[in-house]
């Protein structure tokens, strides 16, 4: 049985072995940017043991002022070397829970949000398996001075001469799986420059913080290679988004709890799951697409759900029921299809899971398939109105997490509402 | 594991104490040096080990206690002797009696290392420091594993699901023996975290040697190195 002591002897070990001059302790702030502090061998043991303390009040979304010191404890279970330092002034990471003072939780901390919902979850005898596809678009550069240019000129699924950025992708994918970050499949996706890495399933936790690696890791190699990678959900005004499209399964007593007699052989769990999802998708959304730009991507036409539905075949469902192959039964599921890869993963997993069980304990009645719910908002700021008079984001996320987002995302959108775009200036300077 | 022990004549004090705790050995103290009462504290799968205390001993009763201990059928593993600088020619002719040394005043770092060393080359340490097989080598003192010479990098529940599978080669488990004999508690995944684990370190190992991972259909799963019965 791994106590902490075996664990932090392990970590501490296999620095001193394997030459690694760098740890570096990974968190996120509430809008799933990347944090890390680095920390020397020398340094480690106490980081290990004691945690790192930290004046949270630098951090968005992480305290008020008058209690500005948090506590970083590293998840040691979550500690690996990055393999793309050299052997011999090795770097690795390990995941930080972040803690009160005094040890307990805090709450905004998304790890452990995310850990609460699960928790509840596990209480009704549920685990939760998440497999998400993220999309990406690889640039030449990341100037905002001029449009974004693409690396390549590709479509959906086309196979293209070796170019930079198919071994780029094909680099990535091996070094994710170096990792032991489970690759289920890559492609080239609709848009020029755009790919697609579709991740095996793992519990939810796991899942989040693979999230942050993949990102990190997608970014590190373009940068390597002289270009640049975006998870920016709607780069290009033309051409489809990105999505992160998320395979979502309950599993009780080890069983696949999706699996039964139903339409399309679903049980009833999974009808109410569904169910919890369609109608509370409004209210979540503010957290699965959190950015102005999110918005720009959830259009009609573009391949991205406008309402709340649910379907077999339609791509512009908000949740599909993708067809299980003979044999292969264990891969029942849904998948959620609004939640964009710029999303804070604990966050967007927290809620969905969330909506989900609401059916399932509410006994939701499963609506008709392809019928049209609520629209899902059109812009930040309906999405930041509807979070604000939901009882279920308040319950899932805290008083706390909730009041601090509002504000930030109504900051954001009062910012981009005073923008004047070239599309006006096209359509109305010369007439108006 | 219950720690080794090894016994300690006449006594158990200061450094003497100290490098024990260090070691992670527990001393049986026996202040008289009598085989009898030797007898009556030995441990059911035996000593690992002897430290006597010349120092504080008529040195020719410690000569005879040694040469006790090595005439008994059963043996008590390596004898350290703890001497002070003035009695060193004693041990002239007597080297056959004991099997290291260590001169006053003690060091707690040098009684130590020197306890872990005699134990360690007598085998009685509870390690056993390396595991080899198909290609795998795992270094438990160190905890590295490699494959054929590639050094992998596991995470620490990646390495422990290694290990017991490959001190336990060509046994099958069942995802929760699995579950309960390596995380040991609740964790998020339930059963279906072994399959995750199974599915990185394979990953880990590469292609050529992911087949020693092998799933018994419906059952679970063995470590070995046969590619025919392979299933991924």
């Amino acid at each position: 049985m791994p106590s902490m002591k075996d664990q932090a002897q392990y970590v501490l070990r296999t620095v001193e072995e394997r030459g690694v001059r760098f740890v570096q302790l990974w968190f996120t702030d509430v809008l799933g940017r990347h944090k890390a502090f680095h920390v020397t061998p020398a340094e480690l043991e106490d980081a290990l043991d004691q945690g790192m303390t930290f004046d949270g009040s630098s951090i968005d979304g992480f305290t008020r002022v008058q209690e500005a010191d948090v506590l970083a404890r590293p998840d040691l279970t979550t500690f690996q070397l990055l393999p793309w330092y050299e052997e011999g002034a090795g770097v690795a990471r390990v995941f930080c829970d972040i803690n009160n003072i005094d040890g307990t939780p805090f709450e905004g901390c998304p790890r452990q949000q995310l850990r609460r919902v699960l928790d509840d979850a596990r209480a009704q005898g549920y685990t939760f398996f998440v497999a998400p596809e993220i999309e990406y678009f690889y640039f030449e550069d990341l100037n905002t001075l001029s449009p974004p240019r693409p690396i390549d000129h590709g479509s959906y699924f086309d196979l293209l001469p070796d170019d930079t950025a198919s071994q780029l992708r094909r680099r990535t994918v091996l070094m994710l799986e170096e990792m032991g970050i489970g690759v289920e499949h890559a492609q080239h996706e609709d848009a020029p420059g755009q790919h697609e890495i579709d991740l095996r399933y793992t519990d939810a936790l796991t899942m989040a913080d693979t999230v942050m690696s993949v990102r990190h890791v997608v970014k590190e190699l373009a940068r390597q290679s002289g270009v640049a990678a975006s998870f920016m959900p709607k780069p290009l005004a033309n051409v489809q988004g990105s999505g992160m499209h998320t395979h979502l399964s309950l599993w009780r007593d080890d069983q696949n709890a999706f699996i039964g007699d139903g339409p399309y052989g679903l049980s009833p769990v999974a009808q109410k799951f569904i169910a919890g999802l369609v109608r509370h998708a409004p209210e979540i959304t503010a957290v699965t697409n959190q950015w102005v730009n999110s918005y720009k991507r959830l259009v009609p036409g573009a391949e991205a759900p406008v309402s709340a539905s649910w379907a077999r075949y339609d791509a512009a469902a908000l949740v599909r029921v993708p067809s299980v192959k003979p044999g292969r039964i264990d891969s029942t599921r849904v998948e959620y299809r609004s939640p964009d890869p710029a999303a804070n993963p604990y966050l967007a997993f927290a809620v969905i899971l969330a909506a989900g069980l609401r059916g399932v304990v509410g006994d939701y009645e499963l609506p008709e398939e392809r019928e049209l719910l609520a629209p899902l908002p059109q812009s930040l700021s309906q999405a930041v109105d509807l979070m604000e008079t939901s009882e279920l984001m308040h319950e899932t996320l805290g008083a706390h997490q909730v009041e601090w987002f509002l504000r930030n995302k109504r900051a954001e959108w009062d910012a981009y509402r005073g923008q004047v775009t070239p599309f006006e200036l096209e359509r109305h300077l010369p007439l108006l | 594991m219950s720690p080794d022990v090894v016994l300690c004549v006449p006594s158990c004090d200061g450094p003497v104490r100290k490098s024990f705790e260090v070691t992670g050995v527990s001393p049986a103290v026996v202040e008289s040096g009598r085989v009898s009462e030797i007898s009556a504290l030995e441990p059911e799968g035996g000593f690992a080990g002897v430290v006597i205390n010349a120092s504080t001993f008529p040195f020719t009763e410690a000569m005879n206690l040694c040469r006790q201990l090595r005439a008994r059928e059963r043996s008590v593993g390596p004898i350290i002797l703890l001497l002070e600088h003035y009695q060193l020619d004693e041990l002239t002719f007597r080297e056959d009696l004991f099997d290291d040394f260590v001169v006053g005043p003690f060091d707690v770092s040098e009684l130590a290392t020197r306890l872990r060393h005699r134990l360690r080359r007598a085998g009685n340490e509870n390690v056993a420091p390396r595991i080899e097989h198909g290609g795998l080598s795992m270094n438990l003192e160190t905890y590295q594993a490699s494959i054929v010479g590639r050094v992998m990098d596991l995470t620490y529940m990646e390495y422990e699901l290694l290990r017991f599978l490959a001190t336990n080669p060509n046994r099958v488990f069942t995802r929760e023996t699995l579950l309960s004999r390596v995380w040991g508690y609740e964790y998020y995944g339930g059963a279906r975290t072994v399959d995750v684990h199974v599915r990185r370190l394979r990953a880990k190992l590469g292609e050529e040697h992911a087949h020693l991972i092998q799933t018994v259909r419906s059952v679970g799963y063995k470590f070995g190195s046969s590619p025919n019965e392979y299933v991924p």
